[in-house]
């Protein structure tokens, strides 16, 4: 299952990322790497960028960038509050 | 005490408050200019503290030094060749885990280095205990917490950069990351044959260049080739032997593996530093950006939000605006008085004066924009507004961050332009500058109101504003059509920060206004300046003599003397008044004659004239063409222009549409001249600040023959078109 897949409010954990290798050294460079917990905060109003919470941090990307990444859903809760 | 001045670096993930740790150590003693050669912004300042000098440099913001982006290069190199004494590497202490990558390839470059954990205050509210003494015992580095927004902590980073910087020893090897066997194993092999191959005053560290070879960095792929001359290739083929086993054996790109085992490194290290202790807080900025991007509000605050920059910036500046254009025009009416007439007086007066009053009068909108961008920028809102925007702005190729200059467009391209520097990525920042003068600037507008109300009076409004729309769509259009020619390429990640929201610094917003309002006045000045002389040289000469007004201004006083003479001896006072007023009145009619002659007579007008080709089958004879080209200046220019060589008497736009109307424009060239006025180059200014801001005269050239292009093919097409229909 690929992150972009996911509705707002959904969490796992990032399982790889593809893309070309300037998407994936900035994915990289946020701390979008393999075994992170994510949650997804929301889309924006037209659907698209969508807001994530990693390592509480908020970051936005695009849904087509999102596509990129493939997780597995429901893996652990991370929302921040919850921990 | 004749001591040598430390340079420090000033390094740091956007967001962390390195600007203003920059700010807290400098204050005003601050330098901005760009990097040599690309348009990233570079900052300056040199202060004196405990008898020693400093100077201090604040790299761009980033979160990695990957050779990708020009912010990347410039601080990487910076470091590598500027040859800081001590890089200061400003953490968001809430922050840790993602701020050590960044750490990390700078410990790897092997420069000496001091942690500045910023915000420590945030990180402690946020519920994060950070053991900076472990910290600093397993990255062998020191390290201090700042709270830079109040001050604190600053000054030790300075005593701390003296001490470092008077120590002799090298960093300390054993405190880089390490990676795997195998990735070890390819950067020792690589690192002997680096040894033993470049030149005796190689000026990179050795394992630092080995690792770049591996992740196959172009940039310092070039320099081995030049440093280690013949041996060069053999070099490269080791470099890719080994990048080739480590692909297989991972079954991933090398710079991946590395980058990944960077992060691993980062995550055992925050471990054992930080301890999150399980306050339950309420996060503040989580709960704003509920309401500002919420799924319905989100959209109209934000209009609001830049409805409320648009007033500010064009609505409160237009009273400052004022303020100077009166005292300019007083102080232009002073010196007149006590010149004198003649050439001089016309030089200073309409030359000099108006020149650098012309750009003068930007000023209020220029601070008050940049005050508001400042404040969008240092809250976080300026992310938020990326966020919201950018699936519309994708869809012409761009970021979202490009709405804001693409909208201050329709106040004025100036500032618009300037306003482009929030964008990160140079094509984004290319692109947006190219597009924006095609929104239609307020100063077009009074030749809209003169012609529109002219020609089309009653329906003036919608022609008005389908200019405005047109303007809109082609910028549209150019941008597709741009992204698929000469700035192809996919477009940069979006992937960014929506950093927490923060409450601004008064002292941040007021340095970053006077930087910019400081970089227009010196930048723009000079090229406006002559830019106007160039004009004001071509009007006035070769000028028509003061003894051509003689005979009619002798004739006109002898026939009025003479009638007054008789109405006074009549005893008609009133008759003398109004014979008074009348031969005031063809004096002025004389004085307007004479300055046609003079706009005909003048360079300008010989080139008008040399032009008409070109814009009559637009529908806009040698006047027109004058006035378009005078518009080159600055579009309040072509208003008056046109006054003077259709003769209007007095300047006001009834009159001047009535004499429009009597020499032969009909509502259709009307049109495609207000269509020719909408898309070329806005003015001179705007000139200027493209070639400031793109760092190159080739973009602003490309941006005057295209955008001039466009203009005249649309018009043609308006007027042609037009007449074919038959509404000619």
């Amino acid at each position: 299952m690929v992150l972009s897949e996911l509705p707002e409010g959904a969490s796992g954990v990032i399982s790889g990322v593809g893309g070309d290798m300037k998407l994936r050294r900035r994915l990289m460079e946020m701390g979008i790497t393999c075994g992170t917990p994510f949650y997804i905060e929301k889309y924006a109003p037209l659907k698209d960028p969508m807001e994530l919470v990693i390592k509480g941090m908020h970051i936005s990307l695009r849904v087509d960038e999102a596509a990129v990444i493939a997780v597995d859903e429901g893996k652990e809760p991370v929302c921040e509050d919850e921990q | 005490m004749g001591k040598k001045a430390i340079k420090i670096a000033l390094a740091g993930n956007p967001n962390s408050g390195k600007t203003t740790v920059f700010n807290q150590m400098t204050g005003t003693r601050q330098k901005v200019g760009n990097w040599p050669g690309v348009t990233v912004e570079k900052k300056e300042g040199t202060v004196f503290k405990h008898g020693r000098e400093f100077n201090i440099i604040d790299l761009p913001g980033t979160y990695s030094l990957t050779p990708y982006s020009m912010e990347e290069i410039v601080a990487r190199d910076f470091i590598l060749e500027g040859k800081p004494d001590v890089v200061i590497d400003v953490i968001d202490a809430s922050n840790l885990e993602r701020s050590l990558y960044l750490a990390v390839q700078l410990r790897e470059l092997g420069c000496r280095m001091i942690f500045a954990l910023n915000m420590i205050d945030v990180a402690r509210a946020r519920g994060f205990r950070i053991d900076g003494d472990k910290l600093s015992e397993l990255f062998g580095v020191p390290v201090f917490f700042t709270r830079a927004n109040k001050g604190k902590g600053i000054d030790d980073l300075l005593d701390a950069a003296v001490f470092l910087a008077e120590e002799k020893s090298a960093a300390d090897e054993a405190r880089k990351v390490h990676y795997s066997r195998d990735i070890e194993g390819a950067i020792a092999c690589l690192k002997e044959k680096l040894e033993a191959y470049t030149l005796k005053d190689f000026p990179h560290d050795y394992r630092w260049t080995a690792i770049k070879l591996l992740e196959d960095d172009e940039v310092i792929r070039k320099r081995i080739e030049t440093s280690a001359g013949a041996n060069s290739p053999e070099l490269m083929a080791t470099a890719s032997e080994l990048r080739n086993r480590l692909a297989q054996k991972f079954g991933e790109e090398p710079e991946i593996v590395m980058a990944d085992e960077r992060q691993g490194f980062i995550a055992g290290l925050v471990k054992e530093v930080v301890k999150a202790s399980s306050i339950k807080r309420v996060d503040v900025s989580r709960n704003i950006d509920l309401v500002l991007t919420n799924r319905f509000l989100g959209f109209p605050i934000f209009i609001f939000f830049i409805w409320a920059m648009f007033q500010i910036t064009f609505g409160l500046g237009e009273y400052p605006m004022q303020w100077l254009s009166a005292g300019f025009d007083s102080l232009s009416e002073h010196l007149s008085m006590l010149i004198g007439p003649g050439m001089f007086a016309d030089f200073l007066i309409n030359g000099v004066i108006a020149g650098v009053g012309s750009v003068a009068v930007f000023l209020p909108n220029i601070l008050l924009l940049f005050f508001c961008i400042a404040i969008f920028e240092d809250t976080g809102y300026m992310a938020r507004a990326a966020f919201l925007m950018d699936r519309i702005m994708h869809m012409i190729g761009l970021h979202g961050k490009s709405f804001i200059p693409m909208l201050m467009g329709f106040g004025c391209n100036v500032p618009a332009i300037m306003a482009a520097r929030t964008l990160e990525s140079s094509k984004d920042r290319i692109l947006t500058i190219l597009i924006t003068p095609f929104m239609s600037c307020s100063a077009r507008l009074p030749i809209y109101i003169v012609l529109a109300g002219t020609f089309f009076a009653a329906h003036a409004g919608t022609v008005i504003f389908s200019l405005y729309l047109t303007g809109i769509v082609v910028a549209i259009l150019t941008g597709r059509f741009l992204r698929s020619t000469i700035l192809r390429g996919r477009d940069a990640p979006f992937v960014m920060e929506l950093p927490p929201y923060r409450v601004p610094m008064l002292k941040n917003l007021l340095i970053h206004m006077w930087d910019r309002a400081g970089m227009f006045l010196r930048k723009m000045g000079g090229v406006i300046l002559v830019g106007s002389l160039v004009i004001w040289i071509l009007s006035s000469f070769p000028a028509v003599p003061e003894s051509a007004y003689e005979p009619g201004l002798k004739q006109i006083r002898a026939i009025y003397a003479q009638k007054i003479a008789e109405a006074k001896q009549a005893g008609l006072m009133s008759r003398v008044e109004e014979l008074r007023r009348d031969k005031a009145a063809a004096e002025e009619s004389l004085r307007a004659k004479m300055e046609r002659r003079q706009a005909e007579n003048s360079y300008l007008g010989r080139i008008g004239k040399f032009i008409e080709p070109v814009f009559s089958p637009i529908g806009i004879d040698w006047r027109g063409s004058i006035a378009l080209i005078s518009g080159f200046v600055a579009k309040e220019v072509v208003v008056s222009t046109m006054g003077v060589l259709y003769a209007a008497g007095d300047s006001g736009t009834k009159a001047l549409g009535r004499v429009l109307r009597q020499s032969g424009v009909t509502p259709l060239s009307g049109l495609a001249m207000m269509v020719f006025v909408l898309l070329y180059v806005p003015c001179l200014a705007t000139m200027a600040v493209m070639t400031r801001e793109t760092g190159s005269v080739k973009w602003t050239f490309f941006s005057v023959v295209y955008s001039t292009a466009v203009a005249w093919i649309t018009a043609f097409m308006v007027y042609q078109g037009g007449r074919i229909l038959g509404l000619g």
